[in-house]
């Protein structure tokens, strides 16, 4: 029984065995780093999460000059500074997963991930820089 | 991307309705997929009356009644009757499971609804082509490697080393598992399914097998292994009681050990 004579899922007749076609170009020997970062960066948001949420409250309601004088606090500016470092990572990484999952154009999914290679980098560089600005009270 | 409906040629059409078995004091009404190959229809879903009094409890009971006493031409898979060789994997009232251990007692609302594995080509009625994932089971190479030289007698394992493979040995490949799992559904092309990992932890597992990091290198790949999101479908589709997600689980706890 070939694919394409069953109704479910048509797929082009091949001639190579179901073993060749399942090892394929071989495993990547990679994913684990991805997979392991994934949970680093999940733990550390946990554990940033109460304190970005209390310094964002101590912001609100402030102007730039109270704002810098606020994060111009060293341990302010490295936990916030984390936190980017470890939400965009996080985002790249789990954008990545989605992306593979139901992307299965091979040019759209290597576009799409280079664009979410692309928009995660500037998202944290961004704000990365106002972060830095606003605490060196430039 | 992935197709969320069904391709044109498998959308389900209309159905026949068989008449009641004459005579029948109590029946039970059976809604069964049907598809044949031959007759360059689409699918449909036939409705069955099955006499409840004349027959065993179970799902698998109810068909081979069909077939018998109704329909001859309907297709399924059956062998052990008994829950142990797999043959006899459906769909059943949306659930993935081995027709010959549920009883129709337990699908509760209105008709038995069966229908093949899902995301699988069909061969014939309920009949899934599982070409693609007997060839994964093969690929993770199911059978004990060593480079040492072969005892006299059997290789040696400890009690405890033993009880290491329980909750993987079960297994029956009768990939309810599998074709429960939405990742498996959109990637069964290059993610193994949750069947073939636990047996891959199964062999990973086993004390007396030599070739344990080889099996690791061939697994470590971001579709073979991490395309398990932890759904969980696979435990609870499965029909011995197993749990693939975990076995999964350890096989990244292994791969997180080794770089560690």
């Amino acid at each position: 029984m070939s694919y394409t004579e069953s109704h479910g899922a048509p797929k082009p007749p091949s001639m190579r065995t179901p073993l060749g076609r399942v090892r394929n170009l071989g495993a990547a020997h990679s994913g684990t780093s991805d997979f392991w970062r994934q949970r680093i960066t999940g733990v550390a948001m946990t554990l940033l999460m109460i304190p970005v949420v209390v310094i964002v409250m101590m912001l609100l309601g402030r102007n730039q000059a109270g704002a810098a004088q606020i994060l111009g606090s060293l341990p302010i500016a490295v936990i916030l500074l984390l936190f980017i470092f470890a939400s965009a990572w996080h985002m790249k990484i789990g954008m990545q997963v989605v992306i593979e999952d139901y992307v299965h154009n091979e040019k759209l999914k290597l576009t799409a991930i280079m664009l979410n290679n692309f928009f995660s980098i500037a998202v944290a560089l961004a704000s990365t820089y106002a972060i830095l600005k606003l605490s060196s009270g430039v | 991307m992935v197709e969320f409906a069904l391709p044109k040629n498998s959308k389900i059409s209309g159905g026949k309705t068989w008449p009641k078995p004459a005579g029948a004091t109590e029946v039970r009404e059976f809604k069964v997929y049907r598809w044949n190959p031959d007759d360059g229809k689409n699918p449909s879903v036939d409705t069955y009356y099955v006499d409840t009094n004349d027959c065993g409890p179970m799902v698998l009971d109810g068909l081979i009644w069909i077939k018998n006493h109704i329909d001859p031409s309907l297709t399924f898979r059956r062998s052990c009757r008994e829950g142990v060789c797999g043959s006899c994997a459906m769909n059943i009232d949306g659930q993935n499971t081995l027709a010959c251990t549920r009883s129709m007692h337990d699908v509760k609302d209105g008709a038995v609804k069966i229908n093949p594995l899902p995301h699988q080509p069909v061969v014939k009625d309920l009949v899934p082509d599982l070409t693609n994932f007997y060839a994964q089971y093969a690929s993770i190479e199911p059978w004990l490697k060593t480079t040492s030289p072969t005892p006299q007698k059997e290789w040696r394992q400890s009690h405890e080393d033993r009880e290491k493979l329980d909750g993987l040995y079960e297994c029956i490949l009768c990939a309810c598992c599998s074709t429960s799992c939405p990742s498996y559904w959109w990637n069964s092309e290059r993610y193994l399914g949750p069947a073939a990992l636990l047996q891959a932890n199964r062999w990973v597992s086993d004390s007396r097998d030599e070739a344990t990091g080889e099996r690791l290198d061939n697994l470590e790949d971001p579709f073979r292994l991490y395309r398990c999101h932890t759904i969980m479908n696979c435990a609870k589709a499965c029909p011995k009681g197993l749990n693939p997600a975990e076995a999964i689980a350890e096989l990244k706890l292994k791969m997180v050990e080794r770089q560690i």
